[in-house]
């Protein structure tokens, strides 16, 4: 077993798809010869051949529509977007396509397309380079969503996202690329190969889709979230010094009702936390949900502490994250009630 | 007996490949580079149908001596030539001077557009002051040519309190509505076909404006690209369709943009626009044919696209190492030269300009980007600040800020 980056792990998901089954193929801008201007493909356009990983011209939704033509001839396609900022572009094929394609068939043709994008903040990329735009895909039916917090997730995942016969949007939280996120902004970041708990297995291995984990057990709060917040989730209860339960949702569709309900029951109380801006955003499902299911059971408001619903800032990113200070303030007060 | 013959062969998939790669020869030997002064000059109302071979030629008026010769000279004064260079070194000078700023912490990110100072520099000289240009990241030349304050620029680099666009967005992203700079999007393509919608608006007014758009030859594959082809054919919009073929697109070769078939000038054909290929290393080139479009635009006839040849000398940007993917130092052996170097060639073959001239320019400019730097850095850096409020982030989303970002505000404590 090695310990990995996230960037590692998720080249060595790829790797071993592409070794498996002659029906993979990675495909995006710069993913070839170059592996990446996050290096996630590094090395196997060299291993697998120029058909089946291969650059393509910068256009997303040549990109998608070319996916979804392969998938219906029986590829299983990695897509990546370079940035998931620059998903809109192929939003159509994404959205009224891909999604869509198993029902408006009659499931004769279907589209199994894997989407990368990195997503998130906190690389200095302002506007157009930090966006946390998952919701959105939430929203549409057939698409289904799935975000890594570690190493060992992003490879366990993403074999299933490919093995996944429905297109599945894979966000990487890019600030965990190269090493785990302490929570904090202001401290320097500890590789992942000094941290026991991001070892990852050789070959093949799935992480079911659809299942969350729990990353901390407590019983005084439920904390639900995914990506980079996981880790600033796990700073802030240290900080506040409150028994929380940390929810990792792993994937956001579907969504693991089941350890959310079994959790705010435990607690009676729920705090949400997400990067992308608030309104609309993920957290107002999850709220809505923990309200539908566990409402006799809470005892304090449900929190969602967010990004701000204005465009990311690039000289005031830190003030724009939802840091450990903002989600201990939410702590304490669903503590107070 | 023979072997039996298949009847149907295996198909195969083209994934193209550029010639070199790290570690080989650098070698241009194949690229068919015509001698200046052979492209024919077309009337400004000729119909796109009667000029379709210069989408396939290449516009060159400076010679391997630094003369000027064919159809295309535009025969520009002294004082035009001398402010043109003055701009390019300019520019490089600025480029260095921030990269380096960014290597030392001051600054996240920055993209210099070396090799390519003439096409933004000669462009802006050959159109109006209130011409709208819709640039892409690497047309800084569009501000200096238009003598936009470099401490002005330097501050939104900086994204420091004296930053226009309030620490925003990324540096190098400028926007001023006075230079007639559109704000930059780094979303590729999208200012393509917001210049034609510019330009289509202007021809509703009955203004004389004319609007002009900038794209890289990879950014080409974008959709915004094709819809703003039809839309400015179809309307005959007053438009100067630029499109800077720098050959690599971060990583990728010309190639995988489509270059192995055609030109990217002969994309217009299709759509019935006139297109001219241009060498974008030769300013008198780069502003001949700029002026010859801006006319047409002027007189009714509608957008050119201008294919600029050129060549990405540089990095893509700080986060980018070309070494990795192409030959290093390439840029430095592109047959059409450097654009500062030719037109101080031809400056000095006017008879209106010396080495020993050059060297005090050089001096200057060295002195006024220096003297920029400094006084930016007094507005502060990235690194330390100081910046403006983290209030301004609330601002600007909607006209009138509405309850839930008021009160998102005060939580944020800003
Ligand atoms: C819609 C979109 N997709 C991808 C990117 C990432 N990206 C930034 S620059 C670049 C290459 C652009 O190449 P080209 O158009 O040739 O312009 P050049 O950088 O060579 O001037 C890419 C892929 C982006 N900014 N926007």
């Amino acid at each position: 077993m090695a310990t990995m980056t996230m960037v590692q792990a998720l080249n060595a998901a790829m790797d071993v798809m592409l070794t498996r089954s002659g029906d993979v193929v990675v495909l995006g801008e710069d993913v070839g010869y170059f592996g990446g201007v996050f290096r996630c493909t590094d090395g196997l356009q060299r291993k697998h051949g120029r058909s089946r990983v291969f650059d393509t011209p910068i256009t997303e939704a040549g990109i998608m529509g070319i996916a979804v033509g392969m998938a219906a001839y029986g590829l299983r396609p990695v897509a990546e977007m370079q940035f998931a900022d620059y998903i809109y572009p192929a939003c159509d094929q994404l959205i009224s396509e891909a999604a869509r394609l198993r029902y408006r068939s009659g499931g004769e043709f279907t589209a199994p397309v894997t989407v990368r994008a990195p997503y998130g903040g906190g690389i200095f990329g302002g506007q157009t380079h930090s966006q946390s735009p998952e919701a959105i895909f939430t929203h549409v039916a057939g698409l289904k969503t799935v975000i890594p917090s570690t190493p060992y997730d992003a490879k366990g995942l993403l074999i299933s996202a490919i093995e996944d016969d429905d297109p599945v949007m894979f966000f990487e939280p890019k600030r965990l690329y190269n090493g785990p996120f302490e929570g904090y902004h202001d401290r320097p970041v500890v590789p992942w190969a000094k941290h026991p708990a991001s070892a990852v297995p050789d070959g093949h291995y799935a992480i079911p889709l659809g299942k969350a984990a729990t990353v901390r057990s407590g019983t005084a709060v439920t904390i639900l979230a995914y990506g980079t917040m996981v880790h600033v989730a796990l700073a802030a209860a240290r900080d506040a010094q409150v028994d929380a339960d940390i929810i990792d949702l792993r994937t956001l569709v579907p969504v693991d009702i089941e350890a959310i309900e079994t959790s705010v029951r435990k607690t009676g109380r729920c705090v949400i936390v997400h990067e992308a801006t608030r309104t609309g955003g993920f957290g107002s499902e999850l709220s809505a949900l923990v309200q539908e299911h566990c409402f006799h059971h809470l005892e304090a408001p449900i929190e969602r502490v967010t990004g701000w619903d204005t465009p990311y800032p690039h000289a005031f990113e830190w003030e724009y994250f939802p840091g450990p200070a903002r989600i201990a303030e939410a702590l304490r007060r669903v503590m107070e009630e | 007996m023979d072997a039996p013959v298949p009847v149907r062969a295996p198909l195969s998939l083209h994934v193209p490949e550029p010639p070199q790669r790290p570690g080989s020869e650098i070698d241009f030997s194949t690229l068919a580079v015509p001698p200046a002064g052979t492209a024919r000059r077309p009337d400004t109302d000729c119909p796109a149908a009667d000029m379709t071979d210069l989408a396939y030629d290449l516009v060159r008026v400076l010679d391997d001596q630094g003369h000027a010769v064919g159809p295309w000279d535009p025969a520009l004064s002294p004082d035009t030539l001398m402010r043109g260079l003055r701009s390019m070194m300019m520019v490089r000078a600025y480029d260095e001077r921030m990269q380096r700023a960014q290597r030392q912490g001051k600054t996240s990110f920055y993209m210099k557009c070396t090799g390519e100072e003439a096409i933004a520099v000669a462009q802006a000289m050959a159109v109006d002051r209130g011409d709208m240009l819709f640039p892409t990241y690497r047309q800084q030349g569009l501000l200096i040519a238009r003598d936009w304050p470099l401490v002005n620029m330097m501050c939104q680099v900086f994204s420091n309190a004296g930053d226009r666009l309030k620490g925003r967005q990324m540096p190098v992203f400028y926007s001023s509505k006075e230079a007639g700079f559109f704000s930059i999007s780094g979303n590729l393509g999208t200012q393509y076909s917001q210049a034609v919608g510019w330009a289509m608006a202007s021809a509703i007014k009955g203004d004389t404006r004319i609007a002009a758009a900038w794209i890289g030859e990879g950014a080409t594959a974008e959709g915004d690209f094709h819809h703003a082809l039809t839309f400015a054919s179809v309307y005959r919009a007053p438009v100067i369709l630029n499109l800077v073929n720098n050959h690599w697109a971060i990583s990728s070769f010309h190639g995988i943009a489509g270059g192995e078939r055609t030109t990217f000038a002969a994309r217009g054909l299709g759509y019935g626009i006139p297109s001219l290929r241009v060498d974008g290393n030769d300013f008198l080139a780069v502003f001949a044919a700029t002026r010859w479009a801006a006319a047409r635009a002027r007189a009714n006839l509608g957008p050119t696209l201008i294919e600029l040849f050129t060549y990405r000398a540089a990095a893509h940007s700080t986060s980018d190492d070309p070494a990795k993917y192409r030959p290093e130092n390439a840029g430095a052996h592109w047959p059409l030269g450097d654009p500062i170097d030719r037109l101080r060639q031809h400056l000095i073959a006017l008879g209106i300009w010396s080495e020993a001239r050059q060297e005090d320019l050089a001096r200057e400019v060295a002195e006024v980007v220096q003297a920029a730097g400094k006084e930016a850095e007094s507005h502060g850096t990235l690194d330390k600040g100081p910046f403006q409020s983290a209030r301004t982030m609330f601002e600007d989303v909607y006209k009138t800020m509405p309850w839930h970002l008021e009160r998102q505000r005060q939580q944020a404590g800003v």
